[in-house]
């Protein structure tokens, strides 16, 4: 059955969804109680599941983390959130050393079904900490699944997977897509959790995104198509484990590929997405694959996090950077000027392709 | 609104609730817990009965084939057949008064220098060593023995143990046991100063969580003094800050330890709240056998505290109430022995090591990308011997 609901109200449908159906399921952070999260995900939550399942934490991330870890050894499934992305930074430790290490370091005998719930990245005005995209750091650690939704269906079904799963999930939820509204179907089990999604076809070119980064290379895709380049937009929805099999299928066929993320791009998760591509279809490869990110800076005061964000406009700047003609080529004049007078290095790190 | 240069005056009409009452909570004292003094004589403490004589000849035997199974370990780390190992000799009283205080309901954390801890646990000696043999991170089933692998991170198995029990508490009534898991966890004094301890501590404290913190103190981390480490009176009086139960013990004394282990862990189970026990006791070997503590300790300091061993304490005490004697003595020993022969012979050659074991549990399902490397690691890859 298919309703019309916000990323939010998807979110939360899942969290009490999964909670009805499986009584391991607690959710617990700062302010998830009785305020229903400062986004609301939480909303209603500790009202209809009680203050055993759904709960104010202390303010102290790595606790959080780590109770989590705690109560997954011993049967629960626990929920968490951290309340923005650089929030998360203190719990760090347990992510990495512990969360992600478990299963493996006891061959099997215990598993982590812990999902780890991060309000993610920028573009909704907010002040320093509270806007950073951290996916490369999660997604470089084995033993994580890494998942971001870009639409309220995948985001109901993306996190009902996620609880299910065994192993540990970081949900990064794009924040300034909560009030995105579409169709959720709460019945139907969707994509599987670890396969892209193929939101608009092409033949020209593949643009690579996830999150809040989707309704950006689609915008570019349109702005692609009025100067005449069909733009295929692929949806990794799992950062970690990557979909090699649909994105080397896309670029196969289209020859030229775009990974569009607002992280950083320098050892960015881009970067990854880059190399594999060119591992997997380097014979079938037009032009360099590009990236479009943010600037290899701190993330910005909300005023100029606009310059900073990827945009359609930054996207169709690289789609014609993508040596349609011989005489092209992907770096831009202003950069080569850069590379000649040998200052490259203190010209950004990513140079041409942001 | 008018502005003045002075504080603010209370209006007349403002009613201040009355300050609340707040009872001194009960500090540690200076003097830490001592039921058998380090020449072997019995004290009396008004707070903690001795344990009967069985327990005490129960924690002597512990302690002996404790100290010969770490022995036996330091010279496996000599003949490298152990990548590294991190003695606890001197601190016997510790690691056996701690875990023979555990119910067969409740979890164990130890750290990395706890092997001695596990061994009486029940864990298989070869078990316990396999993180330090370089086999693998954990060589035994966590569950099987409600023993959590072996942490070498500072302080982050405390919340794990909250956690735990506070999973324990939800399950309870669903599988109908009436029994309340409760947790020690095992950490050092370097342990307190991390972060993670003070996260852990406030979580067990505001869920009442039946979790006791035996926090060694062998005063050193390293080559760093407890002198360096905290400015607390003692470790113990950290707690007292969260709203737990803190006690301070005389770590070479198992009968103290284990009489104070074992009433945190009792208060505790009947909703009491956690306790952060501190028990003074010293490393008497380097941090490792990779470690050169001549460097900044004095032979002078170590061989104070070898003349306050915990084994020697508790063995002239039941020698000298009757419950010990040469042929109980050499029984002990005889068994200890056989331990260290065991282990030895298993540790004798090289086991076998299957590299596929790389890829098969980072995951609950191998991931396309490890698929991918098992195959290529099988192609050209080679374990070192």
């Amino acid at each position: 059955m298919s309703e019309t609901l916000t990323m939010a109200a998807a979110l939360n449908r899942a969290l009490g969804d999964a909670m009805r159906a499986d009584p391991d399921v607690v959710v617990y952070g700062e302010d998830v109680g009785i305020l229903g999260g400062v986004f609301r995900i939480t909303d209603g939550l500790t009202e209809e599941f009680g203050e055993e399942r759904c709960f104010d934490s202390p303010l102290a991330e790595a606790g959080i983390l780590g109770t989590a870890i705690g109560m997954a050894m011993n049967g629960l499934r626990p929920v968490v959130e951290m309340q923005f992305d650089a929030f998360a930074y203190p719990a760090f430790q347990q992510v990495v050393s512990h969360l992600a290490k478990l299963r493996n370091r006891t061959r099997g005998a215990v598993s982590m079904p812990v999902v780890v719930r991060i309000p993610y990245g920028g573009g909704i005005g907010g002040v320093e900490h509270h806007a950073d995209a951290s996916e490369a750091y999660y997604a470089h650690t084995p033993g994580l699944r890494v998942v971001s939704p870009s639409t309220p269906a995948d985001a109901y079904t993306m996190l009902r997977e996620s609880i299910a799963s065994p192993d540990p999930v970081i949900f990064l939820e794009p924040k300034r897509l909560y009030w995105s509204k579409g169709p959720v179907n709460t019945t139907d089990p969707g994509a599987a959790l670890d396969r892209a999604a193929r939101r608009r076809e092409g033949t020209d070119l593949t643009l690579i995104a996830y999150g809040a980064t989707v309704e950006i290379a689609e915008e570019g895709a349109a702005l692609a198509a009025e100067d005449g380049y069909s733009a295929e937009v692929l949806d990794l929805r799992s950062l970690a484990p990557f979909d090699d099999e649909t994105v080397t299928e896309s670029v196969r066929r289209t020859g030229r590929a775009i990974v569009v993320h607002e992280a950083q791009g320098f050892v960015g998760y881009g970067a990854e997405v880059a190399a594999r591509v060119s591992e997997q279809c380097f014979h079938y490869l037009e032009a360099p694959v590009l990236r479009v990110c943010g600037l290899d800076i701190p993330y910005p005061p909300p005023k100029l996090e606009d310059l900073h964000l990827p945009s359609a406009e930054r996207v169709l700047d690289a789609v014609r950077r993508l040596q349609w003609e011989s005489a092209w080529t992907a770096t831009d004049g202003e950069d080569r000027a850069a590379v000649s007078a040998g200052v490259a290095h203190t010209a950004g790190s990513t140079g041409g392709a942001s | 609104m008018e502005r003045t240069n002075g504080p603010r005056a209370v209006p007349r009409t403002t009613r201040l609730a009355p300050p609340e009452v707040v009872a001194d909570p009960p500090l540690p004292s200076s003097r830490p817990v001592t039921l058998v003094d380090h020449d072997g004589t019995r004290v009396s403490d008004s707070s903690f009965s001795p344990p009967p004589p069985e327990t005490l000849g129960a924690l002597f035997r512990a302690m002996v084939i404790g100290r010969r199974f770490d022995l036996q370990a330091s010279t496996l780390a000599r003949q490298g057949r152990l990548a590294v190992y991190p003695s606890s000799m001197g601190q016997e009283a510790c690691q056996v008064g701690g875990v023979l205080a555990l119910s067969d309901h409740d979890w164990l954390f130890p750290t990395y220098r706890d092997s001695v801890a596990a061994v009486t646990h029940g864990i298989g000696p070869v078990e316990v060593l396999t993180l330090l043999r370089g086999n693998w991170h954990c060589g035994y089933d966590p569950h099987a023995h409600r023993c959590a692998p072996q942490c070498t991170p500072l302080a982050t198995n405390a919340s794990h143990a909250v956690g735990l029990t506070y999973a324990a508490r939800r399950k309870r009534g669903e599988e109908g046991s009436t029994a309340t898991t409760a947790a020690l966890v095992l950490m050092g004094d370097g342990a307190t100063s991390e972060g993670e301890a003070h996260e852990a501590y406030n979580y067990a404290a505001m869920w009442n969580a039946p979790v006791v913190f035996l926090v060694q103190n062998n005063h050193w981390a390293i080559s760093v003094p407890v002198s360096k480490q905290s400015k607390a009176p003692t470790l113990a009086h950290k707690g007292v800050g969260y709203g737990m139960n803190a006690y301070h013990v005389d770590g070479n004394d198992a009968a103290a330890v284990y009489s104070t282990v074992a009433h945190a862990l009792r208060e505790a189970r009947a909703g009491g709240g956690p306790a952060l026990i501190e028990a003074r006791t010293y490393r008497m070997e380097p941090h490792t056998n990779a470690d050169p503590a001549h460097r900044y300790r004095d032979q002078g300091e170590v061989d104070y505290w070898r003349s306050r061993d915990p084994i020697e304490r508790l063995e002239t005490l039941l020698r000298a109430e009757g419950h010990l004697d040469d042929e109980v003595r050499a029984r002990i020993d005889t068994d200890a022995e056989l331990l260290a022969d065991t282990l030895r012979q298993r540790m004798a050659d090289d086991d076998e090591l299957d590299p596929a074991d790389l890829f098969a549990n980072v995951y609950a399902t191998p991931t396309p990308l490890l698929q991918a490397q098992r195959q290529r690691v099988a192609r050209v890859g080679k374990v070192r011997r």
